[in-house]
């Protein structure tokens, strides 16, 4: 049995987003390989869980409860995967590029020794032939990612390795119910006879997790700001732009690495992918880091006082002027001419 | 016995500051505009060494890089800062090694370094923004990890407890010894070279740099010994040559490309009242606000 393999993390109770992301690519190469999806929980107190995972189209379902395993620590949950791994053999497995699954999948790849790539933006199926042996691959998995500081996007493949591993950073992929309906098979790890004490050398002492508190990704109106905005100050601008017209504010990388916006409202590589209905970007001068991340928004504006600046690019308006001329000017007439 | 700690670092091309020139008429990367630096997450690994080297007299710290002959500029800029030691792996076997092949090559030479009680590395590096490399040398040397550290809490001889840094919280671990341990880049910044160590150590030189010199560095190495950088290969640390480079590493790169986003068809407006009310009014009508 050669399937499509996707660990969930548990992020405070629930299985986290970046999870069900990689559950919803998952059943879709699955079904391109005509394989079955696979998927494991690891943690405690699980019960019902399965329900959530199997309308994203989990075939088989394997779990792993017991109060040792949450929170995450990296050797057991390590051991529970690579045990499972041999017994199962997937042919793909993918893990989110979160603080968990970039600390476990490269430990598990190194002991399966085998191939993984980090922080994929892209998985597609797809056949290859080494020009030095001749010989041909079937089916494998394309691991698309950027490279480079961004500057380039490279295709990976594992040719002679399995699993074929990667990590997807949470909001790149979508995440779709595959059917409410959709029954898969439970299947319980046996915890105890996997579990020895020398699995537990790292004790957690204490936590501190604040809840989350924005998710840009679902919103369908994106006001966004750069380094062009100048300061935290004429943020507010955007702010008050994106409260009148129901959005949210993003951020470029520069512009948060400046301080005039938290890491998690970050669009582009190093941040959440989006793809609203409407992005403006105000500020931005369009460097690749950020428009990979926004590229696909059914709408883009670009206020910017460079006409000669790469966003305009892929903008459908370029408004060339300053934030502070044209956001208030944008926000009365919208509020003349809406109820 | 010393309480050592090695530090993992790599030199890495600057792709936070990539220029016009950095890229070929081609389309492939022109490493040479690039100028190679310490990898910003290493250097914060080296802080916390040296801060551990502030509180425990009996501590070492020895700065292990792999790369090409010139990453030596590296141990020296670790040497100017307070480590007490450095090693150059380096072979052209290595040439192409990804992230499985790499760690190999790290474990056996760490190995050879043993006994040691702390591995610290970078949780990634600027170049392939991985973060795979820490727990895979951990995983070879059966090793428990602490990713994502923010900073060291205590130090005792046999378990240190650490912080570290979550996407949204911070976690206290405690490890017993030797574990390896990866640093985020919310831990202390690195301490400036001290001017004294950089007069003692400008002159330290690898046997590949040697061999470039005109200069004749044999009686000055005679009487200062501790400027001698050892470089090893592959014979050095024994390594298996089916596991090195090309051969050694799953992860094939099939094709790279150019970031090149078509361009659409835009529409360029003013500032002036008229043209943003249009604009807001199409946007209205057309239902993609309100």
């Amino acid at each position: 049995m050669h399937n499509i393999f996707v660990y969930c993390e548990i992020d405070e109770g629930q299985v986290a987003d970046v999870s069900l992301e990689l559950l919803t690519k998952g059943r879709k190469l699955a079904n391109e390989l005509d394989c079955k999806l696979e998927a494991a929980v690891i943690g405690h107190n699980l019960k019902g869980i399965e329900k959530e995972i199997f309308s994203y189209g989990v075939d088989i379902l394997h779990l792993a409860d017991d109060k040792r395993l949450a929170p995450y620590t990296t050797l057991p949950h390590t051991h529970l995967v690579v045990n499972l791994f041999q017994k199962i053999k997937p042919d793909v497995a993918l893990f989110g590029a979160t603080s968990v699954g970039r600390d476990l999948a490269p430990r598990v790849a190194s002991k399966m020794k085998c191939g993984l790539t980090a922080d994929c933006t892209s998985l597609v199926i797809g056949d290859h032939k080494d020009n030095k042996s001749g010989k041909e691959y079937k089916s494998l998995l394309y691991q698309i990612r950027p490279a480079f500081g961004g500057n380039i996007i490279a295709t990976i493949i594992n040719p002679e390795t399995r699993p074929q591993m990667a990590t997807v950073r949470e909001g790149v992929m979508k995440r779709e119910i595959f059917d409410k309906t959709h029954k898969g098979s439970l299947k319980t790890i046996k915890v105890d006879e996997l579990l020895t004490d020398d699995l537990f050398p790292v004790q957690i002492l204490e936590r501190h997790m604040e809840k989350k508190k924005i998710n840009i990704k679902v919103s369908p109106i994106i006001v966004s700001g750069g380094y062009g905005v100048g300061s935290k100050e004429n943020f507010e601008l955007l702010y008050e732009l994106a409260e009148v017209l129901g959005g949210e504010v993003g951020a470029s990388r520069a512009a948060v690495d400046a301080g005039f916006a938290d890491h998690e409202r970050q669009v582009g590589q190093t941040g959440v992918t989006v793809r609203p209905k409407l992005y403006i970007a105000c500020g931005i001068s369009g460097a690749v880091q950020h428009t990979a991340g926004m590229s696909e928004s059914a709408k883009i504006i670009a206020i910017n006082n460079d006409p000669k600046a790469p966003i305009n690019q892929i903008a459908d308006y370029s408004i060339i002027g300053d934030i502070e001329d044209i956001i208030p000017k944008m926000i009365k007439f919208y509020k003349k001419n809406t109820k | 016995m010393s309480f050592r700690i090695i530090v993992l670092a790599k030199q890495v091309p600057d792709t936070r500051n990539v220029g016009k020139d950095a890229m070929k008429a081609d389309g492939t990367v022109n490493r040479g505009a690039l100028e190679a630096i310490f990898n910003p997450e290493d250097l914060h690994a080296l802080e916390q060494a040296l801060l551990i080297k502030e509180k425990r007299k009996d501590a070492e710290v020895i700065l292990l890089t792999m790369g090409p002959p010139r990453a030596a500029d590296i141990i020296r800029e670790a040497l100017y800062r307070g480590a007490d030691k450095g090693y150059l792996i380096t072979d052209r076997k290595f040439a192409g090694s990804d992230t499985l092949a790499t760690s190999y090559v790290l474990s056996l030479a760490v190995k050879k370094l043993a006994p040691f009680h702390l591995v610290i590395a970078g949780r990634q590096a600027i170049d392939g923004d991985t973060a795979q490399v820490g727990p895979q040398v951990a995983e070879k040397l059966s090793l428990p990890q602490v990713t994502y550290t923010e900073k060291f809490i205590e130090i005792k001889d046999k378990e240190v407890s650490i912080q570290r840094r979550l996407e949204r919280g911070v976690e206290t671990v405690s490890t017993p010894l030797p574990a390896l341990v990866t640093v985020h880049s919310s831990a202390a910044s690195c301490r400036p070279r001290n001017a004294r160590l950089l007069m003692k150590f400008k002159h330290a030189r690898t046997i590949s740099e040697l061999q470039e010199e005109t200069k004749d560095y044999t009686e000055m190495l005679n009487n200062k010994p501790y400027l001698q950088i050892d470089e090893w290969g592959v014979s050095d640390i024994d390594a298996g040559e089916e596991q090195l480079g090309l051969s050694g590493s799953p992860t094939k790169v099939k094709k790279i490309e150019n970031v090149v986003f078509a361009a659409k068809e835009s529409t360029l407006l003013s500032s002036e009242d008229n043209d943003i009310d249009r604009l807001m009014k199409e946007l209205i009508d057309s239902h993609v606000v309100g």
